[in-house]
This record gives structure tokens, C-alpha cells and sequence, in this order.
């Protein structure tokens, strides 16, 4: 636990004095949302374009923070001092996948909102869509902790993250679209199917998240 | 030594095929609805059973290759993908066949075993690259093992979560409430599966024993000091 709470403090701590991820990912997000405006020549979203090109957007504009994760680590040495270290690796992958979830809640607070004033009508889908997004950051942050440690000792780094990561995630948008789609209707937020799909978000996050736990210790070990 | 029984088996394999396909053609009765153009069932459908279970199994060997440290498991789950993958591409090909006959388009989103069924190829498909952007080949097999497990495990949450999306459009075989198949279909549809797994299998064990001769081949070059001809594969795992 100790470990846990010292390898996120350093992570935070490094992404606040060099601000290396999350401005480009919001600058990211925000240009991509000028970009869908003209794409699709449109100045006002519901229902299903509107679940697509948030989660879209959020989902690419992730995976520029997923890319860089692990950049630290293995240029620094990082890798070598936990290997050294006394502790569980868990608490790495732990660290990280927190790490990556505190990186996307900042994204969204940003993005979400720029969302809302560039497309929506209302803001009363806002609230529940939270939920959704708190348990799709989760299993993006542990599937993207996964592939992101291994591309990380690649030679195509920052090929394959995307490459892997995005058929691997598709589950996880197909649920989040999914719950998303009634909020953001024209006609106020419905809850069609809601409590399903939050179930299926929840589903993804175990199953990610204890085989982030079962095989994590492999990719350090050298 | 993976050479050991392949004859038996590849005529085993031959023997089944050739019985299966005659059933197909003169045993199974013509579907009422479709005609002649469903007979393309028997071959799609075991394919794709196949070469799912072959993506899991490809994850069971990683397991094991994790668990033992033995790089003859990742081999095995190597070859298993690999031959799975194979498999996909045909199961891809037969499907749009025979949606193409029976629905009139080549492919149709509001299917969910099809959209899963691509989801999961495309995954698998990225295993080659991922594979091949990592050069030590110690680091290359467990990562591939984790690939694979992590895999193996999306194959069910991933058709889970599509059919959930999804309307009901393809033919629900099995289980369905007014009875399924008929049991001269069944029957043949049960040889075509055994057929095509058979085929799998002794594919699998070819690929290996390919794979273990010219490994050899290599060594003894190497202890000759003669350079080998050509480049070997960076992806392939060596077999012993």
C-alpha cells in the first residue's frame, strides 16, 4: 500500500512539473471535437453520434496518455528500481492503472464540458454520464497499463498501443456508447438498458483488472 | 519428435474429411429455406467453432508457458494462434459466402456472431506485429504469452458484449426454442466438426514438426560452422 501511494505521488507529482500527457490530450480532445463539427457539419448532437463522437474522442485522446505511461520508467530506470525494490510489482501496475484513471477524469472534466458547449442542448445527462465514465476509465486504465508496460520495451512503441488496444477495448466502448446513447438523447436522458450496461463496464473492469494482477509480474521480470 | 503419430493422424484427418463431406453432400437432407447454399454450413460453422477454441487453447498454452518457464509452450500457443488465424480467414470468407447467398450482402453489422467474430480476428491479427516489435526473444515469448491470455480471455466478454448490442438476425442453431436441428443434419454437422478439428490438430502438429527440423538443421549448421541460408523468421518461436 505504501508502495502503491509512493509510485502514484512520484507519477502525479512528474506529470504536474512537466505536464509531459495532459494538456495534449485535452488540446487533443478539443480539436478533434472542432474536427467532428466540420466532418460531420453539424453544430448540434443526440443520441447515438453524440455517444460515438465523445467516446471516440475520449478513447484516442487516452490512448496519446496511454503511449507515454510508461516513457518515464524506461528511460529513467524505473524498471530497475522496482525490480531492486522489496515490494509487491503489483503495486506498479496498481499505480499506474490509478495513475491513468486520475490522467482521464481530468481529460473528461475538461473535455466532457467543451462537449457539452460545443454540441448539447442540456447539461442534465451530465451527472449519470459520470458513472458510465468512471467505470470505462477503469478498464481503459487497466487494459492501457497492460499493453503500455509491454509496448513500452518495443521497438514500435508507439505503434502498438493503439494497434493492440483498440480491438481490445471494443467490448468496453460497445458498453459505454451503449449507456451513453439514451443520456445524451434529444428528448432529455433516458435509462434504457442502463444498469446492464454499467454491469458489462463493471465485468470488463474485473476481468482486466485480475489479469492485469495474475501477469503483471512476468513483464518485469528480465 | 512431433513427427510421432502424425501419419495415423493425417489419415485419420483425410478419412474424416472425406466422410464428412459425403455426408454433406448425400446424407444431409436440402434445407427447406436456403436450398443447396446451406450446405456451406457445415464448413463455416466448425471452422469458426475451431478456430475459436483454438484461440483459447493458444491461451492455455501461454499459461502453461508462464507457469513452467518452458519455451516449448510458447511454441505451442504460437502455432495454435497461428493456425487459428488461418482458420479465421476462411471463416471470414465462407461467412460472407454465405451471407451474401442467404441475406444478399456480403457483410451485415446487425449480426453479433460475425461482428464478434471479426473483433476477435482483428485482435489476433495484431499478434504478429506485436510480436515481432520486440526483439529479445526470451521477452518476446512471455509477452506473447500474456497477449495471449489476455486474449483468450476477451474471446467470451467479447461476444457477450456484441450480442447484448445486437438484433437477431443470424440463425441461433442451437438451443433455440422450436428445436434446433434435425438429426440427420446433426449428425453430419457433428462428423464436420470432428473433421475440421482433426484438421486443426494435425495441422498444428505439422507446423511443429516443420518448425523442430529446421530448428535442428540450424544447430547442426551452427556446429558445422556453416552459416545458414537465408533469414529465419524474428517472429516465429525456435522449437527444440
Amino acid at each position: 500500500m505504501n508502495a502503491f501511494a509512493a509510485i502514484l505521488g512520484k507519477d502525479l507529482r512528474a506529470e504536474l512539473r512537466t505536464l509531459q500527457s495532459l494538456p495534449a490530450m485535452t488540446l487533443f480532445a478539443v480539436t478533434t471535437f472542432v474536427i467532428f463539427r466540420f466532418g460531420l457539419d453539424r453544430t448540434s448532437l443526440s443520441g447515438s453520434l453524440a455517444s460515438g463522437v465523445l467516446w471516440t474522442t475520449l478513447l484516442f485522446a487516452a490512448v496519446l496518455g496511454i503511449n507515454r505511461l510508461f516513457v518515464a520508467e524506461r528511460e529513467e530506470g524505473g524498471f530497475d528500481a522496482i525490480r531492486l525494490a522489496p515490494i509487491d510489482r503489483t503495486a506498479l501496475f496498481a499505480a499506474k492503472a490509478a495513475a491513468l484513471v486520475v490522467y482521464l477524469l481530468v481529460l473528461e472534466a475538461i473535455a466532457v464540458v467543451a462537449f457539452a458547449f460545443f454540441f448539447l442542448d442540456s447539461a442534465a445527462a451530465l451527472p449519470p454520464l459520470l458513472a458510465v465514465m468512471l467505470l470505462a476509465d477503469l478498464g481503459l486504465a487497466f487494459a492501457g497499463t497492460l499493453i503500455s508496460s509491454m509496448a513500452v520495451n518495443s521497438r514500435a512503441r508507439d505503434l502498438l498501443v493503439p494497434l493492440v488496444l483498440l480491438p481490445l477495448v471494443v467490448p468496453l466502448m460497445i458498453a459505454a456508447t451503449g449507456a451513453s446513447e439514451p443520456l445524451l438523447a434529444a428528448g432529455g436522458p433516458g435509462y434504457e438498458r442502463f444498469g446492464t450496461w454499467l454491469a458489462v463496464l463493471a465485468l470488463y473492469d474485473l476481468i482486466f483488472g485480475l489479469l492485469g494482477y495474475a501477469v503483471f509480474d512476468f513483464l518485469l521480470e528480465d | 519428435m512431433y513427427g510421432k503419430g502424425l501419419r495415423p493422424l493425417s489419415i485419420a484427418t483425410v478419412a474424416m474429411l472425406t466422410l464428412s463431406l459425403s455426408l454433406v453432400f448425400f446424407y444431409a437432407p436440402l434445407d427447406a429455406d436456403q436450398g443447396f447454399i446451406q450446405k456451406i454450413f457445415y464448413i463455416h460453422v466448425p471452422l469458426a467453432i475451431t478456430a475459436l477454441i483454438g484461440f483459447v487453447v493458444g491461451g492455455v498454452f501461454a499459461i502453461l508457458h508462464l507457469r513452467s518457464g518452458d519455451s516449448r509452450w510458447d511454441a505451442y500457443s504460437y502455432v495454435s494462434i497461428h493456425m487459428s488465424v488461418i482458420f479465421g480467414v476462411a471463416v471470414l470468407i465462407t461467412g460472407g459466402i454465405w451471407a451474401k447467398a442467404s441475406w444478399g450482402h456480403w457483410w451485415v453489422w446487425d449480426e453479433p456472431t460475425l461482428v464478434s467474430f471479426l473483433i476477435v480476428f482483428l485482435l489476433y491479427a495484431t499478434y504478429y506485429p506485436f510480436r515481432y516489435a520486440i526483439e529479445d526473444r526470451d521477452r518476446q515469448a512471455r509477452y506473447a504469452s500474456v497477449f495471449a491470455i489476455a486474449a483468450g480471455a476477451f474471446v467470451p466478454l467479447n461476444f457477450m458484449a456484441v450480442r447484448m448490442a445486437e438484433s437477431l438476425v443470424h440463425p441461433r442453431t442451437f438451443g433455440t426454442a422450436n428445436g434446433g436441428l434435425p438429426g440427420e443434419m446433426m449428425l453430419t454437422f457433428l462428423c464436420c466438426l470432428t473433421a475440421i478439428a482433426l484438421l486443426w490438430v494435425t495441422l498444428v502438429k505439422f507446423e511443429l514438426t516443420a518448425k523442430s527440423a529446421s530448428g535442428q538443421v540450424k544447430r547442426l549448421r551452427r556446429a558445422l560452422d556453416a552459416p545458414a541460408p537465408g533469414a529465419s523468421s524474428r517472429i516465429a518461436p525456435e522449437v527444440s
